[in-house]
């Protein structure tokens, strides 16, 4: 048992990530159920303790899996995200029906600034999501990505989204 | 007020089934394997996002909605990471994207090698 070694700070962090599985996995169970009565939910709060106590077996039970502070900060971000991803929609379904002509596609890399691989991972996720342009490969904090237009090139290069993600992170 | 609401569910079904179609004239239409991938991001994301919200609005109160709204979640998750392995599969086994300056845009394949 590793975690016997250094045992004190790690599992004095460990805890609040613990509950904020828990209570996940409570919700996630619960919209998925429907049915409320003892039995049902009895044999749900078995799985769920489960779960949590696999998951702490397997050592997966860590800030990468369970953030806590990100969840707070999200929303903005995904509401800027989400009229970013309608309007890139709106660009590729326009040059969709435009055809081949009017269509310059780029693949590049850029940089990432971000610190932690959490913040790489949302900010290359978020332009894969982003229509136009998809993430191909990431190594270090060097993006490679390929967009449908130079236009989607220079909006990433601008780096709105960069410094959106990284002020995410901290 | 279940006018309203009936007709919210229309047009958003309505506009999803667009962007569907839009989505495969352009894997159809477009010249290489990134740039399709790119018209396969319009299906992935606004056009779920639009049929989920047309059918949550059919049923506004309940279980169902919260349903509806996790699956959109999972779609808006997994869709990025499945885009990108398939990208990223694509790039290492050296299929070279078109360039802007290519003249070749046509339908077919162009095989760079």
């Amino acid at each position: 048992m590793p975690e016997n070694n250094f045992s004190d700070p790690d599992k004095q962090s460990l805890v609040p990530h613990l509950i904020s599985l828990f209570l996940t996995l409570a919700a996630f169970w619960l919209i998925n159920s429907g049915h409320y009565t003892l039995l049902i939910l009895s044999l749900g709060l078995t799985s769920i303790a489960l779960v949590l106590y696999i998951a702490h077996r397997m050592d997966v039970v860590d800030h990468e899996s369970q953030p806590l502070l990100i969840p707070l900060r999200i929303p903005r971000y995904h509401l800027w995200l989400i009229k970013e991803i309608i309007l890139a929609n709106i660009s590729v379904v326009k040059h969709i029906w435009l055809g081949n002509k009017t269509i310059s596609p780029v693949l590049t890399t850029i940089k990432a600034h971000q610190k932690t691989d959490m913040g790489k991972v949302i900010y290359a996720n978020s332009i894969t999501l982003t229509p136009g342009t998809v993430a191909v490969d990431v190594v270090g904090d060097q993006i490679t990505v390929h967009a449908l237009l130079r236009q989607n090139i220079e909006d990433l290069q601008a780096g709105e989204m960069d410094r959106r993600v990284c002020r995410l992170e901290n | 007020m279940d006018t309203i609401v009936s007709m919210a569910s229309a047009l958003c079904l309505l506009l999803g089934s667009f962007l569907c179609l839009s989505g495969g004239v352009g894997i159809l239409r477009f010249p290489d394997f990134y740039t399709r991938m790119h018209a396969v991001g319009v299906t992935d994301t606004l056009a779920a996002a639009m049929i989920l919200i047309g059918l949550m609005l059919q049923n506004p109160e309940g279980l169902v909605m919260l349903k509806l709204l996790l699956i959109l979640l999972m779609t808006i998750f997994i869709s990025p990471v499945a885009s990108h392995a398939l990208a990223k599969a694509a790039f290492k086994n050296d299929l070279v994207p078109l360039s802007d300056s290519n003249e070749n845009k046509g339908g077919t394949e162009s095989s760079i090698s």
